[in-house]
């Protein structure tokens, strides 16, 4: 397998764009990482010699199949009538198109590859996105029973609380400290500060989990460019390089599995993603993780294997995945504060770290960061992608 | 959306009689059902049998919806969802004939035939099979 560089990156703002349509998206985060990868000489559209989508949901967000041909058509791959395909994970549809194409670059069948993550939740009325949500989950034994996301999380932090006394001041802080850090990246869709008192005062959604343990509704796209490392280099100096990439599966209905509070798929992938490095969870310098819901971290902070199972609270009351604690988490606000259009999510977390490793992310640089992580979620944990990454040094 | 009543038809006897797969093989018990054990795989063709699951169990996990319901679940909010653990097979329900502050973990449920929702007007009406604590007998209660 070759080596695999990220060349360029680009991101919409996320948030609630009304001005903007699915293929504006996905055009304006394209152009900006050809713009990005065209240091040392220009990145043509028609040096992409394959393209992946990921992306929940068009078809029930915006009544829109067939994404990928709207990527070939829309950024001039047609010029060439190069493949484009779109993947689907639910909301890790972006980390899933990341893993296909690294595969591509790294069996060597392509020498530049685009990854594309787009989501356009905002033209479907917020009644009808639960609905679409939901179909990530097992429509006819989950979703039958009147099952909402918010509730499925909701369950595993009353479980999570039940057995290792987990506190909804400590689930709070996971939100606190996102906001903190989303409050310094211009493409948040929310910059502004909260405090506990903010969180428990928030609508109660699914008990025990309030709004603003939620993260938002949101539309936007990102792309990078990945190429093999020969490539790489006649475009840019500065290269990240991703160091391994796995994805893993477990059960659909969060129902069906033995332990609430653990999700084995990402247990699964960051043990390959850690052989495949080389390296060990103390290695790594920050991450960038799926907290769809502010439980979702605290299980993450386990499953990674930065603490024991259960002792996840205890890490975000210490402080040690504040930006400038020992492990820092979602530098860039996260799901949470940066805004979670589902099928962007997975590419957005990429370019986070790229931005992070090259030193380019100012007021919400983590200082010295030389491995990045990205951890992104399908569902319930049904699918996983873990992403290790490393600067060119 | 509409949908054919055949959606509905076809997941009756798992809804209603909670109807489960054992594998005869390795005795492991599925619900819903399913045509091939996922552990036994090729082997457990032919031998997946039908048997229906207990109708006590005991609450894994639930969580209480206040906002944002599901279509058709609109007016039921605060409705409470729950995972209950049937003889060692969890399945996702909801909980009936109680209020949030009279339900824990590990609590005793038992099985009741209800509606669920309606699709619209003209749609199917959709019934399952749902779980309410199962009461201590109450103890005498004198007369002051
Ligand atoms: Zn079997």
């Amino acid at each position: 397998m070759r080596k695999v560089a990220i060349i360029g990156v680009g991101m919409t703002k996320f948030g609630e764009l009304w001005d903007k349509s699915l293929r504006q998206l996905l055009v304006e985060s394209g152009l900006e990482a050809l713009e990005d990868a065209s240091e040392k000489r220009t990145l043509r559209g028609k040096d992409i010699e394959a393209a992946y989508i990921g992306n929940m949901s068009a078809g029930l967000f915006n009544e829109q199949e067939h994404l990928a041909a709207m990527l070939a058509d829309y950024t001039g791959m047609t010029e060439g009538n190069r493949p484009a395909t779109k993947v689907e994970a639910a909301c890790a549809s972006g980390g899933v198109a990341l893993y296909n194409a690294y595969l591509a670059v790294a069996s060597g069948r392509y020498n530049i590859v685009a990854v594309c993550g787009l989501e356009k939740m905002t033209d479907l009325l917020s009644g009808s996105v639960t609905d679409a949500l939901v179909s990530a989950a097992d429509r006819e034994y989950e979703a039958f029973y009147g099952v909402t996301f918010p509730s499925l999380y909701a369950m595993m932090a009353r479980r999570h609380m039940h057995d290792y006394g987990t506190t909804l001041e400590q689930l709070a802080l996971v939100a606190v400290k996102n906001h903190r850090n989303g409050y310094y990246n211009p493409k948040a869709q929310f910059r502004r500060l909260i405090t506990v008192e903010d969180v428990y005062r928030s609508p109660v959604i699914a008990d025990p989990l309030r709004l603003l343990h939620c993260s938002p509704v949101s539309d936007g796209a990102a792309t990078i460019i990945l190429a093999d490392a020969k490539t790489a280099k006649k475009y840019t100096d500065r290269l990240v390089y991703i160091l391994a990439c796995a994805q893993a599966s477990d059960t659909l209905g969060l129902y069906n599995r033995k332990d609430l509070t653990t999700m084995e798929s990402v247990v699964s992938a960051s043990k390959v993603a850690y052989e495949t490095a080389r390296l060990k969870p103390k290695d790594i310098d920050f991450v960038e993780a799926h907290d769809c819901f502010t439980i979702a971290e605290i299980m993450a902070y386990e499953d990674l294997g930065f603490c024991e199972k259960g002792r996840g609270g205890k890490m975000i009351e210490e402080g040690l995945t504040e930006i400038d604690g020992e492990i820092p988490f979602n530098p860039s606000g996260g799901l949470k504060a940066k805004g979670h259009p589902v099928g962007a999510t997975g590419v957005a977390q990429a370019v986070e770290v790229v931005l992070q490793l090259r030193e380019e992310a100012e007021q919400r640089q983590v200082k010295g960061a030389k491995i990045g992580m990205s951890h992104n979620i399908g569902g319930t944990g049904s699918t996983a992608v873990v992403t290790i990454y490393g600067r060119d040094v | 959306m509409d949908f054919s009543p055949s959606r509905e038809w076809r997941e009756i006897n798992a809804r209603y009689r909670l109807e489960s797969s054992m594998c005869e093989r390795c005795g492991r018990i599925y619900y819903p059902p399913r045509d091939l054990c996922p552990v036994c795989r090729r082997k457990s063709i032919g031998a997946m049998k039908t048997i229906t699951l207990p109708r006590r169990g005991e609450i894994v996990t639930y969580s209480v919806i206040h906002a944002a319901p599901l279509k058709g679940f609109e007016g039921r909010t605060p409705y409470i969802v729950a995972i209950v653990d049937l003889g060692g097979v969890r399945i996702q329900t909801l909980l009936t004939d109680c209020e949030p502050d009279e339900i824990e973990i590990g609590d005793e449920v038992e099985a009741v035939f209800r509606r669920i929702r309606e699709d619209g007007e003209r749609g199917v009406i959709h019934y399952g099979t749902i779980f309410r604590p199962v009461r201590m007998p109450k103890t005498s209660v004198h007369a002051h």
